[in-house]
């Protein structure tokens, strides 16, 4: 014998049912409307007046169907939503406009000989299918190369310090590296030229960009590395070490395995943190404009000289390379950082 | 070891007794090298903070001596050279009171305009988005924080600061009985506020992603606790995300804070340097350290860049104040009460 139990359908009482997506819609068009109307009508002009005076109204009129509808307390929430969107909409604005303005401007400097040839025999004012920028993406190749060979084991020391060992120095350093991805670019040229340049090599080369750079880059691996070292459970240290391993052999063999794929994330955002450092490189670097392989001596290209120089440089033609050159830095950061996800995708699925 | 078990008799018969192993705390030599190896790692960004003060202090030394503490509250920038050319210290006079309030003038503004943007957003993002909506703007906030310093600084140079100026223009309009918007010249042209709004796009990615960090490890229980009681989500955020967040937040401005103050290549581009201290931050004229030395720099003799590295290690200090102070405030809010 079987009764027929009712079904409940599960059901979602908070969402927005098609009445009040139509009633939204409305007021979005209403304002549309309005503000159009009003700065037809009044003294205002301009972009800024249609933003501003749309936002208002959008505000006005969630805020009165609320009241209407549900009382004072949900009309008080609709404002505090409305301003919380704007904020959304105004930090997108940007993002949206750098990334509309260097493909607009870059793609027309995009051309094959831009990889394949350095400027030894091109001025920037050259126009841009001549010359390019081998130079700087081997320059800025081996300066981050350089930099990462120095910050690497010195970042994740510091982050095994901060998370394994924990002794006398552990807040300390972690207030001193915290304090240290303050220092300004700027001042990490001026320290290599003060400490370096100028009482012993005396002239500027690739070798003092990459130290530049890895005074930049230690904090940041250094940050990164101990996070992930943090969310490698204990279980994991107490099993290495039950097993009768000591400490040395737990971390290398159980630890930083472990947590491989959160290290390469920190090598990741510590490669796109000094990709695009200008001010170091202008400094202490030499900034060349021919094919240099050679860090120890000479002056070496990079990106953001390259970039620089065109862009300070100050005509039509230099300033259309300056464009090319910071889309290709782009497009390179984009990739570093898609890599990131990718290797974080990995991690979380694991 | 005449009363032991008979097991034991008999596993002494079968084999001799094994050296009883020793049981110790005491490290092994693997331990010692690896601890002493990460220990000197740890201290390097001790070594290197102390490394870079000595040397930019030891290389400025010369120039502070001779200029005391004028250096910071002088506003002159006057290189004097002797008839054979050499720079003549005592006549010659270096003073960045005028650059250094100016870099703390448009690192404010830029901190005055990201805020308020950064925390609206953050709130959006933890209380308020949809997941896909907030996966995707996570993800292009990052992407965001790693923009290159010169790509903001030539789309600021060429797309925002147009508008920058504009905006300008109708502070002026409708504010300019506020003493700090009067103009005694009208050029608007990069001004302090113009850099500030340049500025501001920078730290807004960083000020949103540690602003949301915070306001993500507001206690749950609590958060449900004020909606059980009939509280909207405004009023929610009002009683316990607010209270909680607050410190947190201002860690971050001052995080912001600090990074616009040594922030080199976008400021240059927009900014328009003059040796004298302005307050009236809509006109062209401003200041800023890391740009100074960055323009001095090239055509720079032995003396004048000695007080370049002075100017430097004033630049130093100060960033590692306001950072320090930052770090401190956000480190104690993280997992705190009300």
């Amino acid at each position: 014998m079987s009764i027929d139990k009712p079904v409940v359908k599960p059901g979602k009482p908070w969402a927005s049912t098609p009445k009040e997506r139509a009633i939204d819609l409305g007021a979005i068009l209403l304002a549309a409307f309005g503000s159009f109307a009003l700065v037809a009508l009044s003294e205002l002009k301009g972009k800024l007046a249609y933003a501003g005076v749309f936002l208002l109204l959008i505000i006005v009129i969630n805020f009165i169907h609320n009241y209407l509808s549900r009382g004072i307390a949900s009309a008080k929430d609709s404002i505090a939503s409305s301003f919380a969107v704007a904020g959304v909409l105004i930090t997108l604005l940007p993002i949206t406009s750098i990334l509309f303005a260097v493909f607009e401007r870059g793609k027309a400097g995009l051309k094959p000989n831009l990889f394949t040839t350095d400027m030894k025999l091109n001025g920037p004012n050259d126009p841009i299918d001549q010359g390019g920028l081998l130079h700087a993406l081997t320059g800025s190749g081996i300066m981050v190369g350089i930099a990462l060979i120095i910050s690497l084991p010195i970042g994740i020391l510091t982050a095994i310090y901060l998370t394994e060992i924990k002794g006398l120095f552990t807040r300390p350093i972690r207030f001193l590296v915290q304090a240290m991805s303050g220092v300004p670019s700027i001042v990490a040229g001026l320290f290599i030229l003060s400490a370096i340049v100028f009482p012993i090599t005396k002239t500027p080369s690739g070798l003092m960009g990459g130290l530049a750079l890895a005074i930049l880059m230690i904090p940041t691996i250094a940050r990164t590395s101990e996070e992930v070292l943090l969310l490698i459970p204990e279980d994991l240290r107490e099993a290495g070490i039950a097993l009768g391993g000591t400490q040395w052999r737990t971390i290398s063999q159980i630890v930083v395995p472990a947590a491989k794929s959160g290290l390469i994330t920190a090598i990741i955002l510590g490669v796109a943190r000094v990709a695009g450092e200008t001010a170091p490189l202008v400094l202490v670097s030499g900034g060349g404009d021919a094919l240099n392989l050679d860090p120890t001596s000479g002056p070496m290209g990079s990106f953001p000289f390259y970039i620089w120089k065109a862009f300070t440089f100050g005509t039509n033609e230099s300033i259309d390379r300056a464009w090319a050159g910071i889309l290709v830095l782009l497009i390179l950061v984009f990739i570093l950082f898609f890599a990131t996800r990718l290797v974080g995708a990995d991690r979380n699925k694991k | 070891m005449s009363t032991t078990a008979p097991g034991a008799k008999s596993a002494n018969l079968s084999s001799p007794t094994p050296a009883k192993r020793e049981i110790t705390t005491k490290p092994r030599l693997s331990d010692k090298v690896f601890r002493g190896v990460a220990t000197a790692g740890g201290l390097s960004s001790l070594l290197l903070l102390g490394l870079i003060f000595v040397f930019l202090a030891f290389q400025g030394f010369q120039v502070l001596r001779s200029e005391g503490i004028g250096f910071i509250t002088g506003s002159n920038w006057e290189v004097v050279q002797d008839n054979v050319g050499n720079t003549d210290l005592s006549a010659s006079t270096f003073g960045i009171a005028a650059m250094l309030i100016g870099t703390v003038i448009c690192a404010t503004i830029a901190v005055i305009i990201a805020v308020p943007i950064s925390v609206l957003c953050a709130l959006y993002l933890t209380f308020y988005a949809p997941s896909f909506i907030k996966r995707l703007m996570v993800a292009l906030i990052d992407l965001m924080a790693a923009f290159p310093s010169i790509l903001f600084g030539m789309w600021g140079y060429f797309v925002l600061m147009p508008h920058a100026e504009y905006w300008a223009k109708l502070i002026h309009k409708y504010f300019e009985w506020i003493p700090i918007f009067k103009m005694d010249v009208d050029i608007f042209e990069r001004s302090p506020f113009v850099a500030g709004v340049v500025l501001s796009t920078m730290i807004i990615p960083i000020i949103t992603s540690i602003s949301r960090e915070i306001f993500s490890q507001t206690p749950l229980d609590r958060i449900q606790a004020a909606y059980a009681l009939g509280a909207t989500r405004w009023a929610m955020i009002k009683a316990v995300v607010i209270p909680y967040g607050r410190s947190g937040v201002v860690g971050g401005a001052m995080l912001g804070l600090g990074r616009a103050m040594g922030e080199t290549v976008a400021v240059y581009t927009v900014l328009n340097l003059v040796y004298q201290i302005n307050w009236q931050v809509l006109i062209g004229a401003g200041g800023n350290v890391a740009s100074m030395i960055l323009l001095k720099f090239g055509e720079a003799g032995p003396t004048e860049t000695k007080a370049l590295m002075a100017a430097g290690l004033a630049l130093f200090i100060l960033t590692l104040i306001v950072n320090s102070i930052a770090n401190v405030i956000v480190t104690k809010t993280g997992g705190k009460g009300r």
